[in-house]
């Protein structure tokens, strides 16, 4: 898989662990020497930037709607996805992707309503739930395993 | 941006579920149709969503589903001489099929394929 190319697509950054999940995923990633880009809205892609100001995690920061618009066009796309969300709109967004894009998709779903959110997913896609909010570490480690088994 | 933000647009709904969308837009709308998620719709909307979206006619209006990763799902209607092209562009595009939809009544999985793109109104 190495040299795949990888999409991290973060929806609203309302909820604090999305941005040290998405630095932590990118970094992985692109050590395990997968092509990362991470898609975001203004506010989420702020976020990340001024954390990674020197681009050390992230290598490729794009907009999300760009992006989903990139992919409808057939301009580009990608090998796997993974979706944050921990709201309906962020389900909505993944949903779209799964239905433009010949990725393998990955539901990374967070936040206080992870479950029933998760709950509501209809595309085919590996679900990695945690309901947190603050403390990333459960759902950074149920993400290692999931690393795991895509480099096997 | 896209263009809808900068087009005279009615909110009907704000801040719902898409589910609660594709309903409101199927009880309140003369006409219904289904398209993909990325069928795209005046200069540069893709329509966001989970299919099958409902898009709705009320007069000239068109009422469409619109997300925001932050505001969660919004039902929006435009009335003016661009929704009229679009509305007939999607009854050209029900014609075309070979099995005709009953209005008001959920396409078979086969109906749900993506209408062409509002590029393609300009071609030849």
């Amino acid at each position: 898989m190495t040299g795949a190319k990888v999409l991290l697509m973060m929806g609203c950054p309302e909820v604090p662990i999305q941005t040290s999940i998405a630095l932590y995923l990118s970094h992985k990633l692109t050590k395990l020497g997968f092509d990362v880009t991470v898609a975001g809205t203004t506010a989420a892609s702020k976020l990340l930037k001024v954390s990674d100001s020197d681009g050390y995690y992230v290598k490729k920061l794009v907009d999300l709607d760009k992006t989903i618009v990139d992919v409808i066009e057939k301009r580009t796309d990608f090998d796997m996805c993974f979706a944050f969300m921990h709201n309906d709109a962020g389900m909505t967004y993944a949903t779209t992707m799964s239905s433009i894009s010949q990725a393998r998709m990955y539901s990374i779903v967070f936040g206080r309503n992870a479950e029933v959110l998760a709950e509501t997913i209809e595309f085919d896609c590996e679900k990695i739930v945690a309901q947190d909010v603050h403390n990333p570490v459960r759902l950074k480690n149920k993400l290692d395993k999931v690393m795991e088994e895509i480099v096997k | 941006m896209s263009c809808i933000e900068q087009m005279k647009y009615t909110i009907h709904l704000q801040k719902i579920s898409f589910k609660e969308a594709r309903e409101y837009i199927e009880k309140n709308s003369d006409e219904v149709y289904y398209v993909s998620p990325g069928y795209k719709i005046f200069k540069d909307y893709y329509i966001i969503g989970i299919p099958p979206i409902a898009m709705g006619v009320k007069g000239n209006a068109l009422v469409f589903p619109y997300t925001k990763p932050c505001h969660g799902s919004f039902v929006l209607s435009i009335d003016d001489e661009d929704s009229i092209k679009e509305i007939n562009r999607l009854r050209e595009a029900e014609k075309e099929k070979v099995t005709p939809s009953a209005k008001k009544s959920k396409p078979a999985e086969s109906s749900r394929t993506s209408l062409s793109s509002y590029g393609d109104m300009w071609k030849n």
